[in-house]
């Protein structure tokens, strides 16, 4: 299982980059992935709708069940990823680079844990 | 296989009309469709044609069937000869309701039936399955909170070992989910609950016992806390055979409930259903019951009903089957049934459990789950692998990955019908498969080995459904 040292972690299992100028990139984490089995179906967001921190702001579809993705910040939607949304499998394939929604306007965040943190989550479950 | 339609060939009948001595009227053009594309087929191919298809499937008819969570009882054959006697099978959903006075009082008898054994003082059998149930429930709860001038209660506290209708039916009535957690022993973590209550709670629904087999010995602390904060609380009866005549839900705080009469009462399941979900209440919840409601005259119809729900009273025949198991087991039958279903889960889960690990080590009810992720990290042979090897054995594959806080899961619910050499049976061929995930992992590629098809490609068959058999109108013109 691979744990980026670079990425911020939601106990809930998201990956958080900051791309810098307030705008931050969300995906599932490896983990997550391997877990859900295959991903078939994504549900994402529009570009505009807001996200509330620790709500769900889509779905995630695999051959075993039907899960949350949840928001670790408050904030808009400023973009989608159009490729996930059509070819889930990029999730399970490349975790870290298949990325669900970039948000701004941050004006809520959860506590986010740094990657030892998040490893030790992971070895919880 | 073929399917019936490639078997079609014009003007092939099943059966010959006499001559009619009428004339032939032309209908017009504009009136006959041309497209219909029926399957024309001798009755021979037709016969022969059903019969192939239901050696390839398997039902509780071939073998045994431990999906956890479904209670694949026997449907014993004698409700099917109850459910067709003429005066049952004949009659019309638009007849007049004064001409069908028996199958109403027919009807009633098993609503009456289903309140003592649940503890509820009205019922109603029109909800067209236990998803139906769970949503008609719910729309009472909510037509019950908004009469009464709180529509703020909006909110059903769900534990997440639920099965996944339950935040489904809610959500589908408007309402918002509130997820609590399980404790260490499987039940609702009661400091979770109390968190959880407050003004906006409209109910809770609980299974109990719950999706992991077990029964939850806090319920009446548990159905308190949900009350003292106004809220109503709401009885899921999917788990109900585990209970008939030991416990009834509204002897423990339960205010609704949904019954599966394809679970519990041993009417079909599935493509030999139809289902049937009767929704119970307390009397203070009577008047929200979707209209009509069978009472001492016939159909009844109250002002403060939440409507219809559906078109027609209940799936009729079903619960003819259902009223015919109820009378022929009696009240000790039944609460025998319960006991014998709990005490066959529990021998086969002891005649495993030493090598295969149990999600919750505790004296379990009709169920239990195994967790097989020990197996799957050390041989990589999954749960998904030795559900589907089940089959090559003649056993019907458990539940897989549910409840989803089980990692690897397994759900086994023998049912009271299975004899002690069935489970013993089923025991040794999960410790063969168990000893063979070690010896020789490969035999699980591709399981089962002997059936028509084998291991689907789900994902495949998930990103591209194919729904629909279409006609490949070019060849075949």
């Amino acid at each position: 299982m691979e744990v980026r040292e670079e990425l911020k972690y939601t106990a809930t299992h998201e990956w958080v980059k900051d791309l810098g100028d307030g705008v931050y990139e969300i995906g599932i984490t490896d983990f997550a992935q391997s877990e859900l089995g295959d991903i078939v179906f994504v549900n994402l967001p529009e570009v505009g709708d807001e996200v509330v921190k620790e709500e769900a702001f889509g779905d995630i579809e695999s051959v075993k069940a039907v899960s949350d993705i949840y928001s670790p910040f408050s904030a808009t939607v400023c973009e989608i990823n159009e490729e996930v949304a059509d070819g889930a499998e990029a999730i399970n394939n490349t975790p870290y680079e298949a990325w669900l929604i970039r948000v701004e306007n941050v004006t809520d965040s959860v506590e986010l844990l740094d990657a030892q943190q998040y490893q030790e989550v992971c070895e919880h479950e | 296989m073929s399917v019936i339609f490639e078997l079609s060939k014009a003007n092939r009948r099943c059966a010959v009309f006499p001559d009619r001595g009428v004339h032939q009227y032309k209908l017009s053009d504009g009136h006959v469709r041309k497209n219909l594309e029926l399957p024309e087929v001798a009755e021979v191919d037709l016969v022969r044609h059903y019969m192939g298809l239901s050696r390839k499937a398997f039902g509780v008819d071939n073998g045994f069937y431990p999906l956890g969570s479904c209670t694949m009882k026997y449907n014993p054959k004698i409700n099917e000869e109850v459910a067709a006697l003429e005066g049952f099978n004949e009659i019309h959903p638009l007849q007049p309701a004064s001409t069908v006075k028996g199958a109403l009082k027919a009807l009633k008898q098993l609503q009456d039936a289903l309140c003592d054994l649940t503890g509820m003082d009205a019922m109603t059998l029109k909800p067209a399955a236990g998803a139906h149930g769970e949503f008609t429930g719910m729309q009472i709860i909510r037509k019950y909170f908004v009469s009464n001038g709180m529509p703020e209660r909006n909110e059903v506290i769900i534990p997440d070992s639920a099965h996944g209708t339950n935040p489904a039916s809610a959500a589908m009535n408007g309402l918002k989910v509130v997820a609590v957690k399980s404790n260490e022993n499987g039940g609702v973590d009661l400091e979770s609950l109390q968190a959880a209550v407050g003004e906006h709670t409209a109910a809770l629904m609980l299974t109990n016992p719950n999706t992991l087999g077990l029964f939850d010995e806090n319920i009446q602390e548990i159905t308190r806390i949900v009350h003292e904060a106004g809220g109503l609380c709401y009885y899921d009866g999917a788990n109900l055979n585990a209970v008939m005549g030991l416990v009834r839900p509204g002897d423990i705080g339960f205010d609704v409930i949904h019954l599966n009469l394809h679970k519990t009462f041993a009417t079909p399941h599935g493509g030999g259903g139809p289902g049937s979900g009767p929704v119970g209440c307390k009397s203070f919840l009577a008047k929200h019951l979707p209209e009509p409601v069978i009472g001492e005259n016939g159909f009844e119809n109250s002002e403060d009903s939440i409507g219809s729900v559906r078109s027609f009273y209940c799936n009729f025949l079903v619960c003819m089957k259902a009223l015919t198991y109820i009378k022929v087991m009696g009240a000790d039958g039944l609460k025998l049934a319960s006991e014998n279903a709990v005490l066959n889960a529990n021998y086969l889960l002891h005649k495993i459990k030493d090598i295969y690990d149990v999600s919750y080590d505790r004296v379990c009810m009709h169920e239990f789950v195994l967790s097989l992720q020990r197996l799957k990290d050390e041989t990589g042979v999954s749960a998904k692998d030795v559900a589907k090897a089940l089959l090559d054995f003649e056993i019907h594959p458990p539940t897989m990955y549910f409840p989803l806080i089980v990692h690897e899961a397994l759900m086994f619910e023998p049912t009271e019908t299975e004899s002690r050499e069935t489970l013993d049976r089923c025991a040794e061929v999960l410790r063969h498969l168990h000893g063979l995930a070690y010896s020789d992992p490969e035999y699980f590629k591709g399981v089962p080995h002997s059936t028509v098809v084998s291991q689907c490609d789900e994902v495949r068959a998930a990103r591209n459904p194919v729904l629909r058999y279409e006609k490949d109108t070019e060849a075949s013109a």
